[in-house]
Parts: structure tokens; C-alpha cells; sequence
């Protein structure tokens, strides 16, 4: 009797175990792609159109952080086949060897991508990447309820706007950007620098009513903060909403981002893969991308053709700074780069700025 | 318990605690029907998002993944869990101390812990994520809930109806199915409940060991969420409480209908 | 424990063990073991991993390298860290005293309705919780923002004359706790309150008890193990709780939660996460188990 239940469980155990398994069939020409990006950030009718045009079933799943993506793919066995990392994150899943290089050849669509955002620091050649979107993070202010003219960083910790600021909930950006107002290197590693805009970072949480990396606009729109720190498709879709919402880019400078297709190394059908990154990549489907998602398009093929289809967006986009900022502009921004060891240093200020009561 | 009416002060109070958890339901409920996308102020009437809705077909498969996984690991967590629970409170056996300390450490540990060490161990087992990873991951968080909760109805149950059914020459199966079982079934059922609620929900543990297509509803929502918490978001909720409403009501039909007379 | 019932109770013509003809250690094992079998695969080997991990060093990347050292855990013995524990035991304690507070009343309500209405009410508590977690979240930001629902209507009667300001705040981020957290603790409580007879009530009226009284001496004793589960399923889970912080308290303060997730996903530190999560980890077990051996299943306080 006892017995018996033991060898029960354990037959139970090893059915669910190995129903679980499953296991990897050798594939021809693959049906199936294993999509992982961010969240609300490819457009379904897009993949609908890829499943039509190709008969590849798209699976897509999200990560809400590069840091989330990372753990996936340094665990090893994710099954996933594209990825949608940012630029610092390239450099760190390249030198951790998680990257599969990809074959130029079959991506012939990557003329279609503006010469500028082609061949950057942390892929040179775009060995292992191409662009999807890009954006920044700069200041945003809501005028109907901030008269004065505000052009800088600096201007948050004016005392009248205590309890008025949202900051994004991100050590690097909101630790540079104290950086960027005391005069030095965003990416600083330096402890003494480091350790000067700790205390300035103490004085401006008068000021911060909160920090919030997800839905920053909607403390924004609902009147509860005047001004802070946003990316620029928040800013876009708070000014849709209330158009006295302006996107500035300060004068200390604010921080550029590109988010790229990649594919992980051991991805089950690269084949797919690469079909639908070149597919992606292509005019006619990648406006598809701008009329949903307010950032900025590294396509120049495709903003042309939008221009013919859709002037209305095609004005709005071109107008709004947040979606495309002018040279000048563009002047001010530079990329967050991966800091290494001092990662410790600065999730350890994080947290004392945090817990500091 | 007593049998008499509770006093009119708990009442008041109950019906007090109610409003408290129903009020931001509520709310959910009248933002659903909100024109304005973005879903920080009301606009005007509209049942535009519940076409939406309907025609999400990654809603449609996140629930069906949700449920999927909510039911399996109930029925077996709860299996499971009772058992642990009969056997914590009623026998002493080698290694008492170290099983009932090990079914605290689900309910102890961080669920972002949990959740990278069922990552990092499938991972290097060769198991694929998906579907069967999570589900074994509920199972593992919700044996201690359904455990401690039983061992609460467990504690102080009188040994002593079990012992007369085996004077009267029940076997020990008969005993268990027909004395002890109907004795802790509320307890297990309220395990159960527990259980599923805490299932439905789980996003971290969940995130860390789902695998491609095996998006559930926390998920799903999760990422909807970071766009803006769009009226579908809230219609959806609003068809989850009334499904369950709807449910609760026909049971409650039919109970009545059945068994008109009895009132204990 | 209740173990001591079996093992030193039957007389012989009682005896459930001379049925089963086996001693009451393999019957233990035998239930028990399908949770260990399992709890092995699914949380004990896991944990291994970790615990190994606690010991390791973070690469440059955030990759992990093998070098064996105590140095997470000496980084770990700091004042800024103890501050943040203090803050979270403290949070946590308060979430669980609030829903003992609002949770009592109510499973004791429910506990004293007619048995056919008893599960209907249970469920209306549940059913709010089969929503999802954010949305709820969403919900109580719209409630009691500065132009929220709340403060438009207190503002309305002319209860106050300024806006409050809540949301963002620690009480903000208390009545969400408290909120999210209360069917942890009405569930078990209404548990041990359904199963006391009234006829126990009764003969402390017999002997006198005013219903004050015999609330006190009898009612609560008998509904302290519910109470006590309930308390382990509140409290221990608000240690570890970051999203209601975050949401509601605009991510202000570094809880517990934060600190170990932080670690994990931003700072890409895992040697250093794990380090902290297995000193969490021993230290909740260490208290749970006193407090439970002391207090809770134990026979000694329960009259």
C-alpha cells in the first residue's frame, strides 16, 4: 500500500517531467519564430502580415528591462530566435558570447536604414545587429502648469517645484543625469564624482514625487507632476494627449538609445530569423511600426514612403523633437555605455540616496 | 459556530470591509467603458474596448494559458499540500523538523529568487520553458499555502469520530474518505481557492520560467500595462469578475433549488 | 506538537496503529513524502544553485565567475542594509496588523452566518483578487490621487478644503498592502473560527462568561492558529513585496524586495542577490519556526 503510493508519485513525477520535455525536432525550413522584445513594441498587424506573406507563425513574448532579457539568455536554453536589445546590452551579450552572428546577405533590406544609425560604436559593421527603433530621454515639461522657460537639468531642484518632478526609475539615467549637471562624464566611474552627485541627487528628492520607468506619462497627464525625465515615446504620446506637454533637450545634454533586432546564440530556427528581420526592415512594413509606436525611425525608405502615405503622421512626426530631434539637438545627447565594476558603486548610491530616511 | 444572527455592529463593519475590497473594483469596473485611450480621466461612454477585446487574440491565448496552468497546479498542489498537512500535524517521523521548515521556504523566499533558481535549474536540466516549467513552478509555491492552511483546520480536529468509524469496521480508506475528508474539506477547498487565487496571479515566478508562446494574462497585462492601462485592460477584468459572479450565482440556483428545506 | 496525539494517546482498544500495522513514523513519511519528492526537484536543488551562487563573484559583464569567497556576505553586514531590513519588518509588520484588523471582523462574520451563505461570502472575497494585481493597483492610484475620485469627493462635502496628499506616500502604499494581503489572512482565520462549536460559546455562558469574556477566553485562543498562519502568509510575503512600494509609494524607498531584485535585474549582481536572499531566507526561517513552535501550533496557549 505504501509502496504502491510511492511508486505513484513518483510515475506522476516523471509523466509531468517528461511532458514537459517535449524536445527539439530537426527542422528543414522552419514554420515557427520565437519572438522576445520589449512589450508594446511590434505591431501586431506587422506580424499578422508576416504569417500571411510567409506561412511562419509568430510567437511573441515581452521582457520589460535588458537586464530581464539577459537573465533569460545567460540561463541558457531560452528558445527564443529575435531579440530586441539596446546598445549596452549588445556590448555585454557580445562579450559574453550570446550573440549569433548574422548573414548580411540575406538582409539586403538594411540599405533601407538611415546611414547614421548604420555601423555604430557597440556593433561595428553590424556584425551581430541591425537598428529597430531609437529614441532618448530627455526632459519633459507640462506648460500649462510651468510658465517660465525651462531649459536645463539644473532648473529641477528649484524649490518651487517641490513634490512636482517625475524621474525614471533607472540608477543610470537618473545618477548621469545628476552627473550631466554637475559638469561631468555621464558614464563617470570616478568615486569622488560619483560620490558628489550622491549629495546632489539628496537635495532634488524634495522635489521627486516619484520615479516611475513604465508609465511615466500618466502621472504627467493626470496633473499630478509638472516636469522630469521621460523617453521620448511617453513624451509623444502625453503631447497627443495635451499638447502644452513639451519634450526639451537640456543643455547638459540628455541620453540617446537605439533598440536592435539581434538573434541569440542557439536560436532553434535562424532561417525564420533572418527572414523576418529583413522583412521588418523593409519600407512598406516598417511604417507600420511609426504609425503605432511614437519613437524615432531608423528607416530613412521608410519615412520617405510615409511621407506619400500618410502625410498627417508624417507632418506630426517630422514636427515633434521628441520623435525627431534637429542636429543640434542630437549635439546634445550621447549613449549610456556599460560601466563594468563600478555597477556596484553605483546600485550602491542607488540605494542609499533610496534608503536613506 | 453559533447559529444566532451576527450583532448589528459586525455587520456594519463586514459590510464596511466589503466596500473596501469592492470600491477599487468598481472603479475598474466604470473605467472600462472610458473613450479616452490613455485612461487617466473620464471621457465618455463607450463599449468599443470590449470589441477589442474580443478580437485580442494574444488575450485569448494568455487566458487560456492562464487557466490552463491555474487548474493544474490547484488540483495538484492541493492533493499534495493536504497530504503534507495530515502528515505534519498528526505523525511524528525522522526528519519532522527539516520537511516542515522546508514548506516555509516557498512562502519565505523572494519570488525574484525563486524564480532565477527555477530558471538557472531547468535551464540545466535540458528542460524546455514553456507551458510545463511554470506550471511545475505554481505547484512548488502553492503546496505550502494549501499545507498551512489545512493544518489550521487540522489543528484541534477530534481523533476520536475517526476512531469510532474504525471500531465500527471501517478500513482506514473508508475512514479517511468518508469521516476525515468532509471534516477538512473546508480547509481544502479554502487551500484550493488560495491556491488558484495566488496562481492567476503570480507574474515574477512566471516570468522567470515561461518559455516562447507560453505568455500568460500577468504577463500579457504586465506588458499592455507599460503602454498605458488602456480601457481593454480594465474590460478585461471587468468579464473575469462577472464570469466568476455569474458562476457563483448558478451554483447558488441550483444549491437552493435542490435542498429548499435546509437551513441547519 | 499534534504529532504527541498519536504517539502517546491509544489504549489498545482504540488503536488506529494496531489497524494499520505499521508504526506511525512510516505512515508520516509515506504522506509527507510526495511534498518532499517534489520540494526537492522544484525548490531544494534550486536553491542549491543559489546558495553556490552566494559564494561566487560578479564578473564585469554581470556573468558570474568561480572564484569561491565570503565577501557578498561581509558587504552584506552594513548599517545601510540593516536600515533597509528595519524599514521592510517594519512595513510588513504594520500590513499584517491591518489585516488582522480589518481581516477578524470579517472572517469572524462570516464564521457565524448560516453554513450555506458561509462560502458565498468567502468567495466575495476572493473574487476581487481573480482580477489582475496591477489593474488593482491602477484602481487605487485613480482613487487617491491629488485630483483623484477620493479627494474630488471629500472636497465635495467640504470635509477638507486642500487636496490630500496620499498617493505617493507611505500610508498610499499601506492601503494597498493591506488590500492586497487581506484574503491571506481572512482565509485562514475563518478556518480555525468556523470549526469552534458553539457549544464550547455555551458553556462558557453557562459558567458565566459575559460575551466579552468569552470572546477573550475562548474564541480567540481557539482562532489563534488561523491567526497565526494568517500572520506567516501576510508577513512574510510584505517583506518581499516591491511592486505595491514602487506603484503606489512612487518607488521612494528601498525595501527588502527592491534591495535583492535591484540586485538581479539592475545592478546584474546575482553573487551579491543570492547572498542577501539566503541571509533573508535564514532569517525569516529562524523566526517563523520560534514563533510558530512558541506560539503557534503548539498545545500550551490553547486553554
Amino acid at each position: 500500500m505504501k509502496t504502491f503510493r510511492i511508486a505513484a508519485v513518483f510515475v506522476v513525477f516523471a509523466m509531468l517531467i517528461a511532458a514537459c520535455g517535449g524536445g527539439q525536432k530537426p527542422a528543414v525550413k522552419s514554420t515557427e519564430l520565437n519572438l522576445y522584445a520589449w512589450s508594446e513594441y511590434i505591431p501586431q498587424a506587422m506580424l499578422d502580415n508576416f504569417t500571411a506573406e510567409t506561412g511562419i507563425k509568430v510567437n511573441y513574448d515581452t521582457y520589460s528591462s535588458n537586464e530581464e532579457l539577459q537573465a533569460k539568455l545567460q540561463a541558457g536554453a531560452s528558445g527564443y530566435d529575435v531579440i530586441v536589445p539596446s546598445d549596452y546590452m549588445i556590448t555585454i551579450l557580445k562579450k559574453q558570447n550570446l550573440l549569433e552572428k548574422l548573414d548580411l546577405s540575406q538582409i539586403p533590406n538594411i540599405k533601407n536604414i538611415d546611414e547614421r544609425f548604420r555601423n555604430l560604436e557597440y556593433d561595428p559593421g553590424n556584425e551581430y545587429t541591425v537598428p529597430y527603433q531609437w529614441g532618448t530621454s530627455c526632459l519633459v515639461v507640462d506648460t500649462s502648469k510651468v510658465s517660465r522657460p525651462i531649459t536645463k537639468w539644473a532648473d529641477l531642484w528649484d524649490p518651487e517645484f517641490a513634490g512636482k518632478v517625475v524621474l525614471l526609475d533607472d540608477v543610470r539615467e537618473v545618477l548621469g543625469m545628476v552627473l550631466a549637471v554637475l559638469g561631468y562624464d555621464k558614464n563617470s566611474t570616478d568615486p569622488a564624482q560619483l560620490e558628489e552627485a550622491k549629495a546632489k541627487l539628496s537635495e532634488l528628492m524634495a522635489n521627486v514625487k516619484l520615479f516611475d520607468s513604465d508609465n511615466p506619462k500618466q502621472a504627467l497627464l493626470a496633473g499630478e507632476v509638472w516636469l522630469g525625465q521621460t523617453w521620448n515615446g511617453e513624451a509623444s504620446i502625453a503631447h497627443s494627449e495635451n499638447e502644452a506637454i513639451q519634450y526639451i533637450f537640456p543643455e547638459e545634454g540628455c541620453t540617446i538609445w537605439f533598440d536592435n533586432l539581434a538573434i541569440p546564440k542557439g536560436a532553434p530556427h535562424i532561417d525564420a530569423a533572418l527572414t523576418f528581420i529583413n522583412y521588418v526592415l523593409d519600407a512598406k512594413n516598417s511604417i507600420l511600426i511609426t504609425k503605432e509606436f511614437p519613437y524615432s525611425n531608423p528607416n530613412k525608405a521608410a519615412l520617405e514612403l510615409l511621407k506619400t502615405e500618410d502625410p498627417a503622421l508624417y507632418e506630426a512626426y517630422m514636427s515633434f523633437p521628441a520623435t525627431n530631434p534637429s542636429d543640434e539637438d542630437l549635439k546634445r545627447t550621447a549613449p549610456i555605455k556599460d560601466i563594468g565594476e563600478a555597477t556596484a558603486l553605483w546600485d550602491r548610491i542607488w540605494t542609499e540616496v533610496k534608503g536613506g530616511e | 459556530m453559533s447559529e444566532k444572527k451576527p450583532a448589528l455592529w459586525l455587520r456594519i463593519y463586514a459590510l464596511l470591509a466589503y466596500a473596501y475590497i469592492y470600491f477599487p473594483i468598481l472603479i475598474l469596473i466604470i473605467f472600462s467603458f472610458n473613450t479616452q485611450k490613455i485612461n487617466v480621466r473620464w471621457e465618455g461612454f463607450t463599449l468599443q474596448w470590449y470589441k477589442v477585446l474580443f478580437n485580442d487574440q494574444n488575450v485569448i491565448l494568455a487566458t487560456r494559458n492562464t487557466l490552463i496552468i491555474a487548474f493544474t497546479s490547484t488540483i495538484i498542489s492541493t492533493v499534495i499540500g493536504t497530504l503534507a498537512a495530515l502528515a505534519l500535524q498528526r505523525y511524528r517521523f525522522p526528519g519532522y523538523g527539516a520537511a516542515e521548515s522546508l514548506l516555509y521556504v516557498p512562502v519565505i523566499i523572494p519570488e525574484v529568487v525563486m524564480g532565477i533558481s527555477l530558471l538557472a535549474f531547468f535551464a540545466s536540466i535540458g528542460l524546455t520553458l514553456g507551458l510545463g516549467t511554470i506550471t511545475l513552478s505554481h505547484i512548488a509555491f502553492n503546496i505550502p499555502f494549501v499545507t498551512l492552511v489545512v493544518r489550521a483546520r487540522l489543528h484541534g480536529f477530534d481523533k476520536s469520530i475517526e476512531e469510532a468509524a474504525m471500531d465500527l469496521g471501517a478500513n482506514e480508506l473508508t475512514t479517511f474518505w468518508r469521516v476525515t475528508l468532509p471534516t477538512i474539506m473546508p480547509g481544502v477547498l479554502s487551500g484550493a481557492l488560495l491556491a488558484f487565487t495566488l496562481s492567476l496571479d503570480d507574474y515574477v515566478i512566471t516570468y522567470f520560467t515561461a518559455g516562447p508562446g507560453s505568455t500568460t494574462l500577468p504577463l500579457r497585462i504586465f506588458s499592455m500595462v507599460r503602454f498605458a492601462v488602456t480601457p481593454e485592460v480594465n474590460a478585461l477584468s471587468t468579464l473575469w469578475v462577472l464570469t466568476v459572479f455569474i458562476v457563483l450565482l448558478i451554483g447558488q440556483i441550483a444549491q437552493r433549488s435542490q435542498s429548499p428545506q435546509q437551513t441547519r | 506538537m499534534a504529532a504527541e496525539t498519536s504517539s502517546v494517546s491509544p489504549a489498545p482498544r482504540f488503536s488506529l496503529i494496531r489497524q494499520l500495522r505499521e508504526s506511525p513514523h512510516a505512515q508520516g513519511l509515506a504522506l509527507i513524502s510526495p511534498t518532499l519528492i517534489y520540494l526537492l526537484f522544484t525548490l531544494v536543488l534550486p536553491l542549491l544553485l543559489v546558495v553556490v551562487l552566494s559564494f561566487m563573484t560578479r564578473g564585469p559583464y554581470g556573468n558570474i565567475i568561480y572564484r569561491v569567497n565570503l565577501g557578498n556576505y561581509t558587504r552584506l553586514m552594513d548599517t545601510l542594509y540593516l536600515r533597509i531590513l528595519g524599514y521592510s519588518l517594519l512595513t510588513a509588520a504594520l500590513t499584517t496588523v491591518g489585516t488582522i484588523l480589518i481581516g477578524y471582523p470579517l472572517a469572524y462574520y462570516i464564521a457565524r452566518t448560516p453554513p450555506r451563505q458561509r462560502s458565498v461570502y468567502l468567495f466575495l472575497i476572493l473574487v476581487p483578487f481573480w482580477t489582475n494585481f496591477i489593474i488593482r493597483i491602477y484602481a487605487w492610484i485613480m482613487i487617491l490621487r491629488t485630483e483623484g475620485l477620493l479627494n474630488s469627493f471629500l472636497l465635495k462635502i467640504g470635509f477638507i478644503q486642500a487636496p490630500l496628499d496620499i498617493l505617493y506616500t507611505p500610508t498610499a502604499v499601506l492601503i494597498g498592502m493591506v488590500y492586497e494581503f487581506l484574503p491571506f489572512m481572512v482565509l485562514p482565520l475563518y478556518t480555525s473560527l468556523e470549526k469552534i462549536e458553539p457549544a464550547q460559546l455555551e458553556a462558557a455562558a453557562d459558567l458565566g462568561a459575559r460575551p466579552f469574556m468569552a470572546f477573550l477566553r475562548v474564541t480567540l485562543p481557539l482562532s489563534l492558529p488561523g491567526m497565526i498562519a494568517g500572520s506567516i502568509l501576510v508577513f512574510i510575503p510584505a517583506m518581499g513585496m516591491f511592486v505595491v512600494p514602487d506603484l503606489m509609494g512612487g518607488a521612494k524607498t528601498i525595501l527588502v524586495g527592491n534591495l535583492i531584485r535591484n540586485q538581479f535585474l539592475t545592478a546584474r549582481d546575482w553573487p551579491f542577490g543570492a547572498a542577501a536572499s539566503m541571509l533573508l531566507l535564514i532569517l525569516t526561517l529562524i523566526f517563523t519556526l520560534f514563533y510558530t513552535r512558541r506560539a503557534g501550533f503548539g498545545e500550551e496557549l490553547l486553554v
